[in-house]
């Protein structure tokens, strides 16, 4: 990082300072709004823990287990197909859909899964948006493995040879309506193809249903987000509405319990983009085609349920 | 927890025997079993190592187990290295009329987790009890067939 960079912006995740857009500050204006939400980001951005690696803890995780696994078994009746699929050791890029706003019951379920299967000792890294990494209380998920998104960390992550789960569709997938549950949408964010290329890596799809039925989600409120400038301050895209409990009508998701809806996850079986695409892969080709294969997938997945939430 | 089941088969313990400790065969007759891969050098017998996984509930839990106890024609036991803290254990006694008694038992602990460990021990036990009776009737109708069809192999062979 460079000390420009460093000084022009509080991130300490690791950011390059070609990743971000330049960074445009909510108007100048000396109004109390503006200054509050410069305030925020500041405190959000010294929040961010730098990426430590290390930070993951396999003792913790086999202790935690057994809770995840209650929930991840009793509460959302969850199934993990095809684990098969991912390469028995070495990197692996780990893709999946994102759904079910911000409780994520799908990476639970999955964290469940593959630290089972593969047992705890095998290194799992999750990207997470900065918002998640420095809210209080939540500092266990680093122990977990849960680094903060960037490029830097991902890079850092596959080149130790751990496996490394992202979710290109980000904060903007997440959200997505209820009724768009049934569609994966990455939103035309390609980085994680550059990513894979550039480590030599595979890409494993991974492919979940259930977790937009753990509440009704109404509207991403990208332009209330756009209103209120939280783009620029927070990265954040969206200012999602949804009905869900206890609040009933939640704007933001902070927080809230999610329904009992079945998560049906299915691993697919690796890609490997310059055996595909050759050495030189047109990043569009290759976005296209993850994104078919796993709306297949999710199609499937779909066909399979009968009833919202019960599945 | 240990939770464990027995039957008796119209078998002789040989033929038992031989299909429980055959590595290639686990995964025919043993419910829940999602994978048995022979990791040693010496497919079966004392020492053999196998990377193996059972599914309950919505995690597939496992690990690198060995074998601890090869009494032939008698005991089978092997204990987990990595992965969840189990045991388990084929025994095999000869019982009356030429068959066989036959018993399979798990033993697992949720190590280090306080309530939430007691709690999915707890939780697991029906679902791994159910695998283990589920592996038992099906180890039986193999056996059985077995007998069946070698039975019908020697009358044939007689004509």
């Amino acid at each position: 990082m460079s000390q420009a960079h460093a000084t022009r912006s509080p991130s300490r995740n690791g950011h390059e300072p070609g990743d971000a857009p330049p960074r445009q500050d909510p108007p100048a204006s000396p109004s109390l709004l503006g200054r509050a939400w410069r305030e925020l980001a500041g405190v959000v951005g010294r929040r961010i823990p730098r990426a430590d690696l290390d930070e993951r803890d396999p003792d913790y995780i086999r202790e935690q287990l057994p809770l995840f696994w209650l929930f991840s078994s009793l509460w959302f009746r969850g199934e993990v197909r095809g684990l098969g699929n991912v390469p028995d050791d070495g990197p692996v890029l780990l893709v999946g859909n994102h759904s079910g706003g911000n409780m994520l019951p799908d990476t639970m379920v999955f964290t469940v899964a593959f630290s089972t299967y593969f047992g705890v000792e095998r290194p799992f890294y999750q990207l997470a948006h900065n918002l998640v990494l420095s809210l209080p209380g939540l500092s266990w998920l680093r122990k977990f493995g849960t680094v903060a998104a960037s490029p830097e960390n991902a890079r850092k992550a596959l080149s130790s040879g751990a496996a490394l789960l992202v979710y290109p569709g980000g904060d903007y997938e997440v959200h997505r309506p209820s009724w768009e549950s049934g569609r994966v949408d990455f939103g035309g964010r390609k980085g994680f193809l550059r990513l894979a290329l550039e480590q030599d890596v595979p890409i494993v799809p991974v492919v979940a249903i259930g977790g937009q039925e753990t509440a009704l989600f109404l509207t991403r409120g990208e332009r209330l987000a756009r209103l209120l400038y939280l783009d620029r301050v927070l990265r954040l895209k969206v200012l999602p509405i949804s009905i869900s409990l206890p609040w009933i009508v939640n704007i933001g998701d902070f927080g809230h319990i999610p329904l009992p809806a079945k998560i049906t996850i299915e691993t697919l079986p690796a890609i490997d983009l310059r055996a595909e695409f050759g050495p030189d892969p047109d990043l569009d080709d290759a976005y296209d085609h993850v994104l078919a294969v796993m709306q297949d997938a999710l199609d499937a997945l779909a066909a399979e349920r009968r009833f919202p939430v019960i599945g | 927890m240990r939770v464990g089941a027995d039957t008796v088969l119209a078998a002789p313990i040989e033929d038992v025997w031989a299909i429980v400790t055959d590595p290639e065969r686990v995964l025919g007759y043993m419910s829940g079993i999602t994978r048995w891969e022979v990791l040693s050098d010496r497919p079966t017998g004392l020492g053999a190592r196998y990377r193996m996984l059972f599914r309950v509930g919505a995690a597939e839990v496992g690990g690198l187990v060995e074998v601890v106890e090869f009494d032939e024609p008698c005991d089978f036991a092997w204990t987990s290295v990595t992965g969840l803290d189990h045991r388990g254990r084929w025994r095999l006694r000869t019982a009356p009329g030429g068959r066989t008694r036959v018993e399979l038992r798990l033993a697992y602990v949720v190590a280090g987790a306080g309530l939430s460990g007691w709690v999915a021990e707890r939780i697991a036990a029906p679902m791994v009890a159910a695998h283990v009776r589920r592996s038992l009737a099906q180890l039986g109708r193999l056996v059985e067939h077995e007998q069946l069809r070698a039975a019908a192999r020697r009358r044939a062979a007689r004509a």
